[in-house]
This record gives C-alpha cells, structure tokens and sequence, in this order.
C-alpha cells in the first residue's frame, strides 16, 4: 500500500512542486540575465531585484480577458495549449534527478518512472508537444499563425532527426535507453561530452532548434510573423505556451545533463544539488546564445539541418559504431 | 553569356564555416557585458547628474528678511520670447515696488534662460527641477507661492 500509492504520490507532487518552482523561476533568470547582458538590469521593481515578477506575471495572466477569435476553430484552438503543457510537463517524469535516498529506513528513488526505454519516451512526448504550436497556429484563423505553425512542422521534422541521431551514438556507448543506467555508464569519471563531443555539438544546436529559441525561433519570427503561432493566444492559453516551451527548456537542460554531463554526479555536494546546478548553467548557456546570436534565415535552418547536421551525426553514428566493435 | 542578374555582395563570405568565428566573438562579447555594470538608473530613486546651469522649473529668490527680492520692473516679461511671463506691480508711497502677480505659464515656458539673464536685481532663476508633471492646464500656470518654492515639485515616485 505505502509502496505502491502513498510514496508515489508525495513523490509526484513533491518532484512536480520544486521543478514547476524552477520552471517558473527559469523566466525570471532569463529576462534577468538578458537584461545584463544588454547593460540592462531587467526586472527591479516587483520584489527584491524582482524576484516577486513570476508571481506577478501569473496573477496579472489570470485576470486578462479571454479572446477567442471569430475564424478560430474553437475545439482545436481550446484544446492546443492543453496538448502543450500536458506534453510537456509529462516529460519531468523520467528525469532522474539523484542516487536513491533513504527516509525511515525506505529506499526512494529520486525519480518518478524509470521506463526501459527512457530516452525514446522522452523524444517521442518532446515531438508531441510540437503538435500543441503546430495546432494551435493552424487553428487560429490568421495567418501569420497559420505560418507559424507550418514553420513548427517543418522545423519538427527536420531538427528531431539529427537530435535522435545524436542520441543513438550515447545509446551505444552505454548500452541502454534507461536515462538511470546512462548515467551509471558515466560513473568511471569520464563524462559523455568527453567521449562524445561531435554528439554533444548536434545535440543541443538541435535541441536549441526543436526548443525554437533564438536563433531558430521560426515558429514566433516577431519581426516576420509578429509572433507566429500564438498571436491570437491571450490571457492563461498563453501563460500555457509560454509555461510549456520553459518547461521544454528545464526538460532540455536536463536530458543534456543526464546524457552528457555525467548526471547528478559530482563531488562534495548531494547528487541533486549537482543535477540542478549543471541544468542551470546549461540553461544560462541557453540564453547567453540567445542574448548573441540573431535569427537565421529560414532557408539557412533547413540547410544548416541537412546538409550539415544530419550527415555529421550519421557519421559519428558510424564512428562510434565501429570503434566500439573493433574495442569490443 | 547574359548578364547574370544576380547580384553578389560579398564573395568573400560564401566559403564553409565563416560564421564560427564572428559567433565566438559575440559570445565573448555578451558574456564581458553580463560581467559590466548595468548603465541603467533607477529612475524615480536615482537621477542623473545636472549641470550646475541646468534650466529647470524658475524660482522668485528673497531676500534675507524673507521678502521677494523683485522689483517687478517687467524686465523679463518683456524678453521672454513666449509671452510666459506676466508682472502686475504694485507701489505704495515711499516705498519699494513689488509685484502683486507674478504669473508664469510653465506650459508656455521654453526655459530659455533669459529672465535669468536680464534680471538686475537676481530676483528670478532657473531651478535643476525637470520632471515637474500635473494633471491638469490650471495647475501648471504658477503664480508667486509656487514660485518661491518650486523644489515641492520635484518627482519622486
């Protein structure tokens, strides 16, 4: 009974609590940080140096008016936003965030699900939460949306390709898809962005690419599309978009961690500890990249895609297949 | 062969790979900016630095006995090149004149200075005040109170 029910579910709420509390905060880190990366300081005034600001924001979304636009397919366009954040949130599931711990003499995993096929899990909920953008701009009944949705589609098929191909080369060096037993296979010291750089280079321009942040934000070109895929969003179906792609975002940060950065491995310091600050400076990485590189063109994504990124994690598929049949 | 009508800006950029460098030279860019000092001010609790001969809100100077120092002599009124000014004297007799009004339209103002220059007695001057703000017409037309005390309107948030 306390096995199979009451542990689970403190588990999920508790896991739940402190990475949508990450979540949450990851805004406020990012318009902090691009603030001062533009020699600005970004949100002061609502709390000390505006740590009160997500609260805000959230309050302040809560209380905007709902707009449904008249041309909108209005199923559809309800229901996008629930496929996003649903998606996405069911993704913190099979992040193991630490060694099991003991409490009362029980031994307690720090993760809620650890699925055989963990990183197929993961990819596959990841391409789902595409449907979600992909959806929500066709059904809007604008066109700037409709674009933006065709431009997620397209920017889904090409991208999830070279990110899986990346994957399949860790796959191979730890001889599983459980996320728990890549981190195992790290344990020797030796991280995976040391043994696997090429991949490590396609993974996250790739993951970079499917998060469409900039410099691959097609789907929400502001300065083309005026937003793209949610410009007829308002109100807490918004507040929903922009929940998912952060939670895509930790859920990113973290799977490079897990894959490449030797998990919640470290010294001293608790393994959780260590999970989250490796996150986190991925995560800071991610909007440094965002605070220097302007947008590409759209053609030069697709090019960049096939003609480079594909063919380069082909090759290290096959690099890396090969020595490790001739090492044995 | 036919003009191609294809126009080529830069031959140079076209090889493989020339974007790698430019992208670490802006990442390293970037990150020695998160390392400076924001430039920005906190507005309303921090204000920049006036020059000593900042034109702000005007100021009617008295004297030590605490009375206006002006003469009324109409002066100003007559340089002021918006017509802001307007001084009705008054003269008991035996003694000084003084102004009974002494109006200035702030909304007409182009805090050019020159009431300040021409004054021979120093009576009136040009206070650092710039972020004086009110709702209505009426109130930014101040007559003699306001302007002996012009720092009461200093923004402060």
């Amino acid at each position: 009974m306390i096995d199979y029910l009451i542990i689970p579910v403190i588990k999920f709420v508790v896991i739940f609590g402190v990475c949508l509390f990450f979540i949450v905060y990851t805004t406020w880190l990012e318009r902090k940080a691009l603030g001062h990366f533009q020699l600005r300081l970004g949100p002061m005034r609502v709390g000390y140096h505006g740590l009160l600001q997500p609260i805000a924001d959230g309050i302040k979304n809560f209380f905007k008016e709902e707009v449904i636009p008249e041309n909108a397919d209005k199923a559809v366009f309800v229901l996008a936003p629930v496929i996003s954040i649903s998606a996405a949130i069911i993704l913190l599931a099979v992040i193991p965030f630490g060694n099991p711990i003991t409490i009362f003499g029980k031994e307690i995993t720090l993760y809620l699900a650890n699925p055989s096929i963990g990183v197929l899990f993961i990819l596959g909920f990841a391409t789902l939460g595409a449907y979600g953008t992909i959806l929500g701009g066709w059904s809007s009944g604008n066109k700037y949306g409709y674009m933006g949705g065709l431009r997620a589609s397209a920017m889904i098929i090409s991208y999830e390709l070279s990110m899986a191909f990346s994957v399949i080369a860790i796959i191979m060096m730890s001889g599983s898809f459980s996320l728990v037993d890549m981190v195992h296979a790290q344990q020797e010291g030796i991280w995976n962005i040391i043994r696997q750089p090429v991949a490590f280079f396609v993974f996250f321009i790739s993951g970079i690419a499917e998060l469409n942040r900039i410099p691959f934000d097609m789907p929400e070109a502001e300065s083309e599309l005026c937003c793209g895929y949610n410009v007829e969003y308002s109100s807490m179906k918004f507040a929903l978009f922009f929940l998912a792609e952060y939670t895509h975002l930790f859920v990113f940060a973290s799977l490079v961690t897990t894959l490449f950065l030797g998990g919640w491995q470290g010294p001293i310091l608790p393994g959780v500890v260590w999970f989250f600050i490796k996150t986190f400076v991925i995560i800071f990485i991610c909007i440094w990249i965002r605070a220097t590189i302007p947008r590409l063109r759209y053609d030069k994504v697709m090019k960049l895609e096939w003609k480079f990124m594909l063919p380069v994690a082909i090759a290290n598929v096959i690099v890396t297949g090969a020595v490790l049949a001739l090492l044995g | 062969m036919e003009k191609s009508e294809i126009i080529v800006v830069s031959k140079g950029r076209t090889e493989k790979g020339h974007y790698v460098k430019p992208i670490l030279i802006g990442l390293a860019f970037t990150l020695k900016n998160f390392f400076t000092r924001p430039v920005t001010l906190q507005y309303p609790d921090q204000k920049t630095k006036r020059s000593e001969r900042w034109r702000g809100l005007h100021r009617l100077n008295v004297d030590e006995s605490g009375a206006l120092k002006c003469v009324a002599c109409g002066l100003c009124a007559a340089i002021c090149p918006s017509k802001a000014i307007t001084v009705i004297p008054y003269e008991a007799e035996g003694q000084t004149r003084y102004p009974e009004k002494f109006i200035i339209d702030e909304l007409r103002c182009i805090f050019c200075g020159f009431c300040q220059e021409v004054c021979p007695k120093g009576a009136i001057s040009l206070s650092k005040i710039y972020d004086y703000v009110d709702y209505n017409r009426e109130n930014c037309i101040f007559d003699i109170e306001k302007l002996k005390n012009p720092d009461q309107f200093e923004f402060k948030g």
